[in-house]
């Protein structure tokens, strides 16, 4: 990107103005950032879309009951969109518009807690390996290729088998969950993290040799404080950007497992546990995959949009051509 | 580069143990093989502690692990419930290339994954063909045309077709290319299986009944490789040596393919050596929505059962494939470019 930043003057007057008057405060990361991302068209287009989604998810609740999303009606098993069921009914005769409001609250919620897992555990690993460096680096880097090597995929399907044997549902704000979303929120996360670890190593390895780290080290700052107030928020860029692109990937990755029929159980529904099988209805029931499939796959896209505009905006260096 | 060679076979022997032991101990708690076997009817406790016994699955579970890995011929079993172990072992264990026998249909594990094996590798392939020859096309004429109405055009789709999950491509394939095809009285395509059983098992028959199955997870690696290509195509473009070769009035064609497409590949190969193995992951998805009999469904179907056996042999040679091609690549990458050199 060659373009000038708006805010400077591009006429010659700029030469006459008192020095002082070109001192204007300097940008703050978010400001800057800001600046940067709203120039990026399809990421401002993403960011639209995806509150769109929430809004859809969400506000959806207003409107449709969760009982009704839960509500079968043999008698309108798999009847094509009309008036009454703008998205038609599913194989036992439940409203698909219904469940898929419901279900996209359950999809987002197990991106974001995903992702929350993932950098929990993704930040803390690649910490300790980059700051520490050593036998730990040594131990914790195996750790991670131990991890890397079996396609995650196969990973998420077995481990997705071993926990979810016999958990109960959950209560929560007066609605009942089935037990198995949290087992796909940590199953997913606890897979996820490699990728993070390595970047979080490569940013700690690099950023401790800086001077300012030997400074706070020579002031007495404390370990802790070094690594999370001196060297964290240094590399808060990239891990910004890794946490908004897996949030795109834990919602696939949910679609995937509850697509092939071990993720979340009904009667919770999700947007991926709605494909489970839509795929016998092919020529029959096209609305039964192509809601919850499109809501995915926009979903997806917007996320994968505004993380790409995050690249651009927070690393300017890092754009690819 | 033997010495590094070794080192690296040498790093993977521990890695590929510690896999092992983790992934067999989830393996053997994640369900009841034995609760499957009666069929229809509830397996009898007599019979449930017989087959146990006879399958080793009474033994503790590091005792089993002990069993997969280097065998049991040198100990003997109790096989009649008795309390005497007076049968000796036959299990040579997966050291000395013996990976058991399946829990479900009492096949040999080899057996069992190579018959599934060649038609993986037969779509995974043929996909990786297209693959790379598409994206290599894509992203030559996007980087030739940097900013043209065509190559924004290409960068938004790719983009797209690179965010959209498989199973999404797969339906709306299936939907397009076979249903509807199928409505408007067009030639269609097949969805399920490898061929018609009317038609038997040619070529042809196999070829067509490809088509969707290699496509579907095709679109999503072009869109991203052929985006790869274009940036690194792009930084090759401004290297100082394509100035001095076009400066020097070479051919456009020569400097295009021989100078900047060789030197831009570098990555490519790398890339495309450390993905081939995950390409059986997008294979799990595909195989089972259009039917293939394929390892990704042997997978499914076997840990459905808790089949330990099966599973690990299907988990343990994709773990030795991924960490192969990563050796694979690295050495394609010093060979590649000889300023690269491992200590």
């Amino acid at each position: 990107m060659t373009d000038i930043p708006a805010s400077q003057p591009k006429s010659p007057s700029v030469v006459n103005l008192a020095l002082d008057e070109l001192e204007t405060p300097p940008l703050s990361l978010g400001q800057l950032t800001w600046r940067r991302f709203r120039r990026h068209k399809m990421a401002i287009f993403g960011a639209v879309m995806l509150i769109m989604m929430i809004l859809y998810a969400f506000g959806g609740m207003l409107v449709f009951s969760e009982a009704e999303a839960n509500f079968n009606d043999t008698g309108k098993r798999l009847t094509a969109p009309s008036r009454e069921h703008p998205f038609g009914t599913d194989t036992i005769g439940r409203d698909i518009l219904a469940r898929t409001i419901y279900g996209g609250q359950i999809s987002i919620l197990i991106g974001l807690t995903a992702m929350v897992v993932e950098l929990f555990i993704g930040v803390t690993i690649g910490a300790l390996a980059g700051y520490f460096g050593g036998l730990l680096d040594a131990l914790l880097m195996r750790l991670t290729e131990a991890v890397l090597v079996i396609p995650q995929i196969f990973l998420l399907l077995v481990m997705a088998k071993y926990f979810a044997q016999d958990i109960p549902n959950i209560q929560m704000l007066g609605r009942t969950f089935s037990g198995s979303v949290l087992v796909i929120i940590f199953v997913i996360g606890i897979t996820s993290w490699p990728y993070l670890a390595r970047i979080v190593r490569a940013q700690f390895l690099s950023i401790k040799e800086n001077d300012f780290v030997l400074a706070a080290r020579a002031t007495g700052t404390s370990t802790r404080d070094i690594i999370f107030r001196h060297i964290l928020p240094n590399s808060i860029a990239p891990i910004v950007v890794a946490g908004t692109l897996s949030v795109a990937a834990a919602i696939t990755l949910e679609a995937y497992i509850s697509f092939l029929g071990l993720g979340v159980r009904p009667p919770t529904a999700t947007w991926g546990n709605m494909l489970e099988g839509a795929y016998n209805y092919i020529e029959t029931a096209w609305w039964l995959w192509f809601f919850p499939g499109g809501l995915i796959a926009l979903t997806v896209l917007s996320i994968n949009f505004l993380g790409d505009g995050l690249r651009d905006a927070l690393d300017p260096h890092s754009r690819s051509a | 580069m033997t010495r590094y060679i070794l080192r690296r076979i040498l790093q993977a022997i521990p890695l590929l143990f510690i896999i092992s032991v983790v992934l067999f101990f989830l393996m053997l708690n994640m369900g009841d093989p034995l609760a499957t076997m009666g069929g229809r009817k509830v397996t009898r406790s007599q019979d449930r502690i017989r087959l146990a016994r006879q399958l080793g699955l009474d033994k503790p579970q590091p005792v089993q692990y002990l069993y997969w890995l280097i065998g049991n011929d040198w100990t003997k079993n109790d096989m009649d419930g008795d309390g005497v172990a007076e049968t000796p072992g036959v299990r040579k264990g997966v050291l000395r290339g013996d990976w058991g026998i399946s829990l479900v249909n009492r096949q040999k594990v080899t057996k069992v994954i190579g018959e599934r094996l060649s038609n993986t590798l037969l779509l995974m392939l043929s996909a990786e063909v297209i693959i790379i020859s598409l994206a290599l096309l894509i992203g030559i004429y996007s980087s030739l045309h940097q900013y043209s109405a065509v190559d924004n055009m290409i960068t938004t789709v790719t983009f797209i077709f690179y965010s959209m999950p498989v199973f999404f491509f797969a339906l709306l394939t299936m939907y397009i290319f076979a249903v509807n095809f199928k409505k408007w009285g067009l030639p269609y395509l097949p969805t399920v299986g490898m061929f018609e059983p009317s038609a038997g098992e040619t070529a042809a028959q196999i070829a067509w009944h490809m088509v969707l199955p290699v496509a579907t997870p095709s679109f999503g690696f072009v869109a991203g490789y052929s985006r790869y290509i274009r940036s690194t195509m792009l930084e090759a473009m401004g290297q100082d040596y394509i100035r001095t070769a076009k400066a020097k009035g070479l051919p456009k064609p020569e400097v295009v393919y021989i100078h900047a497409l060789k030197n831009a590949s570098l990555p490519i190969v790398t890339i495309v050596a450390l993905d081939l193995p995950f390409l059986l992951g997008g294979a799990i998805v595909t195989e089972r929505i259009f039917g293939w009999p394929g390892m990704g469904r042997l997978f499914l179907d076997h840990v459905a059962r808790s089949d330990t056996p099966v599973v690990m042999g299907i988990l343990m040679m994709i773990a030795t494939a991924v960490i192969v091609f990563q050796i694979i690549a690295d050495i394609t990458y010093a060979w590649l470019d000889p300023r690269i050199r491992y200590q």
